[in-house]
């Protein structure tokens, strides 16, 4: 197969190619890597590559595929899904040797002397990582132009943001550089951006991926996931890396279920699936500037899952609205005690100014972005004497509330559907002046970090020639039921003339003479 | 709900060893105070009876054995230190003996 | 010096009220939330660290469970009560020895709570009331230098970052500088009883912090407190507390006013001064640790650690007076040294027949002697000593096979070699021959060449049986018991 027709599989084709023979894990790294080196400067999804490393693993990714050929079907058949198929990590995964920068200047020239939980798990499994994405810094964002390296653009339109956080791993992915990405999702950090790229993006419940290694953003928020461009790719990559690790005492001694071979099955099969199952729509979901275009697309895709035998039932999640006051309380309040470790002394980006608190000052000061600086001063303050039953207690108590929300609404209903934004992909620097409406664009995910659920974002159609996301949100530790509407759902869908459509500005990133996203963003100013 | 002036910004980024230009402090004020008042659809809400959530994981007593593993290499600690002498980490001389 | 100021006019017209904050390192094998070992005595600086306790960005912490039952264990020692449920808060500060910017620690449900502590002084028992106790993680050690360039530094080593720490904070009961001493030399042999800690002042692994103000008498409202650090031994508590009263007192009676703050003792100078104080110390923004789930302290977990505690010092003390007889005094000075404990149950397990008195006596006497001489460099030392192997050298004495002089000169021996006693007395050739077969053929012979001595003898000189008593003795090289002599002398000269 050639380059181009090698970086179009999806990863669960590539392990049938790969098992048959027909290619090998060298080639698929190389196709992907040509075509990053190809098509990433206009597009800017990459932080750092790891060529050497990388070819190191495909090659032993060969040895395995060789040897088990050798042994028989049995030894092919039980090999990892993802042995030989290259998956992006966010630039917040710690591994080491390789930098690790979390998209942030204090972390310039960070280079881990540890690997995290699921970058030893990815390696088990023979997973091949290419390199780091881009992302905004420490997470914080909800575009990706917050990375002191520079924005990520949209691959369906260059002038546009990818979403954000994991923006980098959203657009490598929908840009057919890799088939399968992870990123972290603190408020919506990966259905967001997958739903503003037109891919599945997976937030697993929290205590489902350890994050030991993720470079912290808001601890009892922050979640691992994976990217894919279908479901059952998504769901093969979160086999891989969930589990308890005994590193992360949040991670939870709960089983993974086989969701990869239970997603197998034919479209026939999988649209099955929908008959009586019982899915709540909430109310609350359908925001106040919601785009109409969104909204459509999002009805129309309830009403085809009512029309394949789903049972719509509406319901109320009736403190939504106090979610996006209680998230920026909580995380910003975490953040700035998960930021206070970057302060020059031990490692990173380090400001000498006279004494130790000059020292600070100038590192913090000028180390940080201005998004991390406002959520460190909004987290610090909320925590801060005489502020803190006012706010972070109270964001605690509200968070109680949001959370039995939930768990009135999944006593009815197995799953719950919803937009996973209010808006398509915005233009590149239109909100980055305006930090309240940036902040709106994960009114809809956001709730279910608050709850610590998973949800789901899957491809739904485009409105004005932009990807729309559909969100499915599920009990805790109920993946298994979002992995099997999001594949239900692709399966009566299967058809859709959107499905075939490539990312419209996919022509434009194979031309030199692109500008790179911090080119157009400063012509745009 | 609460608003911050000036000296209120500059006293958060002092506690958060935060160093901001006037520039900055100007457009945070501003920002901080607008980000605030989001915050007050949460007086709406009466949680006098009700619980805090911290964390919605419901986990407890997550203990290790009291086992020793290895240790990095002085090396492999230091390996990003800004400044170090001999195997330590230096950092500005910190007064703690008399004033 | 400060202890003269109890007797001062000014010094009597107030009351000192005094509070104690101790931390300790706990003694567990790796470190609170991390797998570095905790032998950082003798290593290289930065040489017992890892990623979690070097604070490096995605690090996470898990709790160490023997840390949490010392503290358990020492709560259920002192009376406290240990809730259903503790959490983990981060105390937030910046500063080079702390390096994720917070410390782990509890902020309002410590592991235990109002528990209680009684110590004897020199004006009988004190009762302190304990607030709470708590775990948290210790900092990383900063030593202060002057580098090539004549610049002041401060160098980090990170080694004793992520120690287990336990805080153990009193009420403020305590009136003098001698009470909050005795209190935190009993605390110390109630942690050693446990196990919880070595608690060696001098090696930093149990710090002492004291929180001094006072009042005038009768009055019940608190004074302008001080916090007084920087006392590295139990008599520098005493000294630096009665000099701080003083200090108050003068100040107070002169018509000053005290000033809230931190101030350091100076051992040599035998005073404290003014620290500088961290800034921000009174907003640590404490919230709930989100790295690490709850702990619940149920009563099977509870009753598991209160069964497997050993004796405690007071029961100690008691069942020393009650049991075995021994006066008060003897009972507190074998407590108040581990050692001196150890090598007492020692001997009399091995020699269970023997008079715990006569033990003691040993112990008090002779062992502490050797062993405190040794820390202070004029005595043989005593670590060779084998309580049982006491305990066998006590049993020779009390059966007469060597006399109490001699036994003195084999302790000293075996205190600094640790050899059996029974060898050092068999190579010395100093056990007593009182074996009546063996000194008939000495004393025959004694009698058959001093026949004048023997003919005074019958005729009643009472000087001439000590001469012949004195023969025997030198022909057997003072190996004979004397008793024995003295009664076979006698006998062969048929006077019974």
């Amino acid at each position: 197969m050639a380059g181009n027709d090698l970086t179009r599989l999806r990863a669960h084709e590539m392990a049938a190619a790969l098992r048959a023979g027909d290619v090998s894990a060298r080639e698929l790294l190389e196709a992907s890597l040509a075509r990053i080196r190809a098509t990433d400067r206009p597009l800017h999804a990459w932080a750092s590559l790891d060529e050497d490393g990388a070819r190191d693993a495909a090659k032993a990714a060969d040895r395995r595929l060789a040897a088990a050929r050798g042994a028989g079907q049995e030894a092919l058949a039980a090999l990892p899904g993802l042995l030989g198929i290259p998956v992006a990590l966010k630039d917040l995964v710690v591994t080491r040797g390789l930098p690790s920068t979390a998209g942030s200047r204090i972390l310039g020239g960070f280079v881990g002397p540890y690997d995290a939980h699921i970058a030893e798990r990815l390696a088990e499994a023979g997973a091949i990582v290419p390199g780091k994405t881009n992302m905004d810094e420490f997470a914080m964002g909800s575009s990706t132009e917050h990375s002191a390296w520079g924005p990520t653009s949209n691959p369906w339109d260059l002038t546009r943001v990818p979403g954000g956080s994991s923006g980098g791993s959203a657009a490598a992915v929908a840009s057919y550089h890799v088939p399968l990405g992870i990123g972290t999702d603190t408020g919506g950090s990966i259905r967001q951006p997958a739903a503003l790229c037109g891919v599945v993006g997976l937030k697993p419940t929290y205590g489902r991926v350890s994050r030991y290694g993720i470079i912290a953003f808001a601890s009892s928020l922050d979640q691992i996931g994976p990217f894919g461009r279908d479901t059952r790719d998504a769901a093969t990559l979160l086999q891989a890396i969930a589990g308890r690790d005994e590193r992360d005492s949040t991670s939870a001694p709960i089983p993974v279920p086989d969701w990869s071979t239970e997603l197998a099955a034919n479209d026939d099969e999988a649209a099955g699936w929908l008959r009586g199952a019982r899915i709540g729509l909430p109310r609350q979901y359908f925001v106040k500037g919601m785009e109409p275009g969104v909204e459509a697309r999002v009805r129309e895709a309830v009403a085809a899952l009512e029309s394949a035998g789903a049972i719509i039932v509406e319901v109320d999640l009736p403190h939504t609205d106090y979610g996006l006051a209680t998230y920026y309380i909580i995380a910003p309040a975490e953040a700035s005690a998960n930021l206070a470790r970057y302060d020059g002394v031990r490692f990173g980006y380090s400001e000498h100014e006279g004494d130790v608190l000059g020292n600070y000052l100038a590192t913090r000061g000028r180390g940080f972005g201005a998004e991390v600086k406002r959520r460190i001063m909004l987290g610090t303050y909320a925590l801060s004497a005489g502020y803190y039953d006012a706010f972070y207690l109270k964001a605690q108590k509200v968070r109680t509330l949001i959370k039995a929300d939930f768990d009135a609404a999944f006593a009815s209903v197995d799953a719950l559907v919803a937009p996973t934004s209010p808006t398509v992909a915005f233009p590149l620097g239109a909100r980055l002046d305006d930090p309240v409406a940036m902040y709106l664009s994960d009114a809809c995910t956001l709730p279910v970090n608050i709850a610590g659920l998973p949800g789901l974002s899957v491809p739904c159609g485009l409105s004005d020639r932009l990807p729309v996301g559909l969100q499915f949100i599920g009990r805790a530790w109920d993946e298994g039921t979002l992995f099997h509407l999001g594949r239900a759902y692709e399966a009566i869908t299967a058809d859709a003339g959107w499905r075939r459509l490539d990312p419209a500005d996919l022509g434009a990133l194979e031309d030199p003479a692109t500008p790179t996203p911090a080119e157009r963003m400063a012509a745009h100013a | 709900m609460a608003t911050l002036s000036r000296d209120d910004v500059a006293h958060v980024a002092h506690l958060a060893r935060l160093g901001l230009t006037e520039e900055e402090l100007t457009r945070l004020e501003g920002q901080l105070n607008h980000i605030l008042d989001q915050y007050a659809v949460l007086a709406e809400l009466d949680t006098e009876h009700i619980a805090p959530t911290a964390q919605t994981i419901e986990l407890e007593n997550i203990l290790r054995a009291d086992v020793v593993t290895p240790s990095l290499s002085v090396d492999e600690a230091l390996a990003g230190a800004p400044e170090r002498a001999g195997d330590h980490i230096v950092v500005p001389g910190i007064i703690a003996e008399y004033e | 010096m400060g202890a003269a100021a109890a007797g001062a006019p000014v010094a009597a017209r107030y009351e000192a009220v005094i509070g104690i904050e101790i931390h300790v390192q706990l003694k567990t094998a790796s470190k609170m939330f991390c797998g570095c070992s905790t032998d950082i005595k003798d290593a290289a600086p930065n040489s017992r660290t890892c990623p979690v306790c070097l604070g490096l960005p995605g690090t996470l912490p898990v709790i160490n469970r023997r840390a949490v039952e010392l503290v358990l264990a020492t709560g259920i020692a002192i009376g406290a009560t240990t809730p259903e449920f503790t959490r983990w808060d981060r105390k937030n500060y910046f500063y080079p020895d702390l390096p994720k910017g917070y410390q782990i620690s509890q902020y309002d449900l410590p592991l235990a709570a109002n528990g209680h502590l009684t110590f004897d002084t020199s004006d009988g028992p004190v009762t302190v009331g304990i607030r709470r106790a708590h775990l948290e993680e210790d900092t990383a050690r900063l030593i202060h230098a002057t580098d090539a360039a004549g610049r002041r530094v401060s160098l980090v080593d990170f080694n004793r970052s992520g120690m287990p720490l336990m805080e153990i904070v009193t009420e403020p009961d305590l009136r003098t500088g001698e009470q909050a001493r005795r209190y935190a030399e009993e605390l110390r042999l109630l942690l050693l009883a446990i196990g919880a800690s070595d608690a060696a002042m001098e090696e930093g692994q149990m710090r002492v912090e004291a929180n001094v103000s006072l009042r005038p008498v009768g009055t019940d409202a608190f004074g302008t407190r001080t916090e007084v650090k920087n006392m590295n031994s139990f008599r520098s508590v005493e000294r630096a507390i009665a000099f701080e009263i003083e200090r108050q007192a003068r100040a107070l009676g002169a018509g000053e006013v005290l000033v809230q703050e931190t101030r350091g003792w100076d051992d040599d100078r035998g005073i404290t001064y003014t620290m500088r104080i961290k800034e921000d110390s009174d907003d640590y923004r404490y919230f709930p640790e989100p790295d690490l789930p709850p702990l619940r302290a149920d009563r099977a977990w509870l009753d598991a650690i209160r069964a497997g505690l050993p004796e405690l010092p007071a029961a100690r003390r008691a069942r020393y007076r009650d049991e075995l007889g021994l006066s008060a005094y003897d009972a507190a000075v074998l407590v108040g040294d581990p050692g001196a404990t150890a090598v007492f149950e020692a001997a009399l397990a091995a020699e269970p027949g023997l008079a715990p008195k006569a033990v003691a006596n040993w112990v008090t006497g002779e062992y502490l002697r050797l062993a405190k001489g040794a820390g202070e460099g004029s005595g043989a030392g005593a670590s060779g000593v084998d309580g049982a192997q006491l305990g066998r050298l006590v049993r020779l004495v009390a059966d007469g096979a060597i006399s109490g002089t001699n036994a003195k000169q084999v302790f000293e021996r075996h205190a600094l070699s640790g050899e059996p006693v029974d060898e050092i007395v068999a190579d010395l050739g100093l056990a007593q021959i009182s074996d009546r077969g063996a000194l008939i053929g000495i004393i025959d012979e004694v009698l058959a060449a001093n026949p004048g001595a023997v003919a005074d003898v019958r005729a009643g000189k009472g000087q001439a049986s000590g001469f012949l008593v004195g023969q025997v003795m030198k022909a057997t090289r003072g190996q004979a018991q004397a008793s024995v002599v003295q009664a076979l002398l006698r006998e062969r000269l048929g006077l019974d």
